[in-house]
């Protein structure tokens, strides 16, 4: 499997979703969550998905993040048809290409953070030496570099996301995916999240798609599309930041 | 990646200290009891070649009966003291025959009273067994011919009855019989059998067979055969004198034994190894018990961690990667309760060796073996466990509370 199509010739978009559909369950039963989606990301974009509970835009996340499959359409990440892929197929692709940030952290628990933010490195094959030095590189861009001993139960919820930052940007991913980063957090914490998020698409050229239930974090964004029943309601480039 | 992988699974195994102990726990007293059974069955059975060696291999038995298995005989047809004469006669390789009948009894000297091996025999009975008399004598010849109620006690029956008190000279009772104390046999232990061969009073056969038996049969001959002389032989020309004896036709099986030691030793040993056996299939099941435990404790395990799993997968674990982390896992924690069993197993057994006086013989194969049941319990029980957490789906990992 070729993993550096993006150099083909006729140069595919970075993330194209054609026709995209997911549905759950079948007959009487079948749950439409995502009924004909369209959608192309370019590289280094900071996008923001909204849309109420329902809407779809977690299943179209998923997707994207290369978790799920869908129903029936197009998913191509730099070309690749990530449909036709197998599962391992597709944990590679997470492995070498995808971060993550969840809303929960999802941290491993009485791990420290220095461990945590190792973890995608040990899939990579990262020798322990250099593991050990990008992981302390991660943590000293979130600014945690003294806490990297601390086990998530020490730490506090912003601090729990700045590890999960660290931990998703650690292998330099081509796209990080935020699945509501900051609904677990204060308005102060939750606008230092962004502020690091906003410089790390910028400073780094990281690809960002992030769900949100918030217009102040969207805002963060450059461009926010919002879901409903299932489509694609609006997309539009956002204003200038706030 | 595997030392990773070790390295992890001992991190979880250390986190759950108390859990895994009691997981283990199973493990443990399997491997434990497997080892601890066959080291001391095979110090027991190197006992019994000991004791049989230091006997002698030159010794024959005679009993009567047809070889039918241990403690079947059928058509018993008992001995002669001529059957002997005959052999010692005719049998040139023959050293020496001691015709041998006992009966157990209640031997009785003032309030003393003890249960002790009476046995009729000759003088020849202490060549052929190879025993001396510590104090006092032989039986003379009219004695013998008389059938003299005297005896020569063994000395577990002079401890019981007489404590400290000089036997020599008095008179011991023996139901019906009362018979004077003319001699003390050496000490000389326990037999390959487990009896104590020190639990015995010798008297001669004809006073055994007028006063106790009340006939003139014989129950067995013990026969040495004369130094550099083939046993083979001995046996062999024993065989067709007591055919001949009994008037076997060819077709006849024969209808008495002629053992050596090596065969005796065969068969006690063949016991022991057996029942060995036995135990140590009854400790095997423990292990399979122990399995299941580290089963259940892994299967618990993956949906405790069910979270992690997710997270795994996400940033890009591949199903064989977790599949292993819980499969190393459930090895690691089976390999390690088979080495505490392994040390505990040895403790047992040096101690047991030590309170049923058979010797401590180091068994490297068991161990070996044990250790690796161990960890092939671990890969069996932790396959199906780790093969749950690896098929799960990572999004519904991840939303697992």
């Amino acid at each position: 499997m070729s993993m550096t199509a993006s150099n083909q010739p006729d140069n595919p978009p970075f993330i194209e979703l054609q026709g995209v559909t997911k549905v759950y369950g079948a007959g009487q039963a079948a749950m439409h969550a995502l009924r004909g989606i369209d959608l192309r990301i370019d590289e280094a974009e900071f996008v923001a998905v909204m849309g109420p509970s329902g809407s779809g835009k977690s299943t179209c996340m998923n997707i994207l993040g290369c978790l799920d499959t869908a129903t029936a359409g197009a998913y191509r990440f730099k070309g690749i048809d990530v449909g036709e892929l197998t599962r391992n197929q597709r944990t590679r692709l997470r492995r070498f290409y995808l971060g993550f940030v969840f809303q929960g952290y999802n941290l491993l628990s009485r791990t420290s953070a220095l461990e945590n933010v190792e973890l995608p490195l040990i899939y990579r094959g990262v020798s322990s030496g250099e593991r050990r030095r990008q992981a302390l590189e991660a943590l000293e861009r979130v600014g945690l570099k003294e806490w990297k001993s601390h086990t998530p139960g020490e730490l506090s919820g912003g601090q729990q996301q700045r590890v999960a930052i660290a931990r998703a940007i650690v292998t330099e991913p081509a796209v990080l995916f935020a699945d509501e980063p900051t609904g677990n957090l204060d308005t102060a914490r939750s606008h230092e999240i962004m502020d690091l998020l906003t410089g790390l698409n910028r400073d780094q050229g990281i690809t960002i798609v992030m769900v949100t239930h918030e217009p102040d974090m969207a805002a963060y964004a450059k461009r926010t599309i919002h879901f409903l029943d299932g489509r694609v309601h609006s997309d539009a480039p956002n204003g200038r930041t706030p | 990646m595997l030392w990773n992988t070790i390295l992890l699974a001992l991190r979880e195994i250390k986190r759950n200290a108390m859990r895994s102990f009691l997981t283990i726990l199973g493990i443990v007293i399997g491997v434990g009891a497997v080892i601890t059974m066959v080291t001391i069955g095979g110090g027991a059975t190197a006992q019994v070649q000991d004791q049989i060696a230091s006997m002698g291999s030159n010794l024959l038995m005679v009993t009567p009966g047809k070889r039918l298995g241990p403690g079947q005989s059928s058509d018993t047809v008992l001995f002669k003291v001529s059957d002997g004469e005959a052999m010692l006669r005719d049998v040139s390789s023959i050293a020496a025959v001691a015709p041998v009948s006992s009966k157990s009894m209640q031997a009785v000297f003032g309030n003393e009273n003890w249960s002790a091996t009476v046995t009729g025999s000759e003088n020849q009975y202490f060549r052929v067994t190879n025993r001396a008399i510590r104090k006092g004598r032989q039986f003379n010849d009219s004695e013998l011919r008389a059938g003299a109620a005297v005896c020569i006690v063994g000395e577990t029956v002079c401890k019981k009855l007489f404590g400290g008190q000089e036997p020599l000279g008095e008179k011991i009772r023996l139901e019906k019989l009362s018979c004077q104390v003319i001699g003390i046999l050496e000490a000389k232990g326990q037999s390959t059998m487990g009896t104590d061969q020190d639990d015995i009073v010798v008297i001669p056969l004809r006073t055994f067979q007028r006063r106790i038996s009340g006939n003139q049969d014989v129950s067995m001959f013990q026969v040495s055969v004369r130094q550099g002389a083939s046993t083979e032989k001995a046996q062999r020309d024993i065989r067709l004198l007591m055919r001949e004896r009994r008037h076997l036709s060819p077709s006849d099986d024969d209808n008495f034994n002629v053992m050596d030691m090596k065969e005796i030793a065969e068969m006690l040993t063949g016991t022991t190894e057996l029942l060995t056996a036995l135990l140590s299939a009854v400790a095997a099941v423990s292990l399979l018990v122990g399995g299941i435990g580290i089963m259940n404790i892994m299967l618990v395990s993956v949906t405790e961690r069910t979270r992690e799993i997710g997270i795994r997968l996400a940033i890009g674990a591949l199903e064989r990667e977790v599949l292993m982390q819980f499969l190393v896992e459930a090895v690691v924690l089976s390999s390690f309760g088979g080495l505490i069993g392994i040390v505990l197993a040895l403790a047992a057994s040096v101690w047991l060796a030590g309170v049923l006086r058979v010797p401590f013989v180091f068994n490297a194969g068991i161990v070996i073996v044990a250790f690796l049941f161990s960890a092939a319990v671990g890969v069996v029980f932790g396959y199906f466990p780790a093969l749950k957490a690896a098929r799960l789906d990572p999004i519904d990992a991840l939303r697992h509370e």
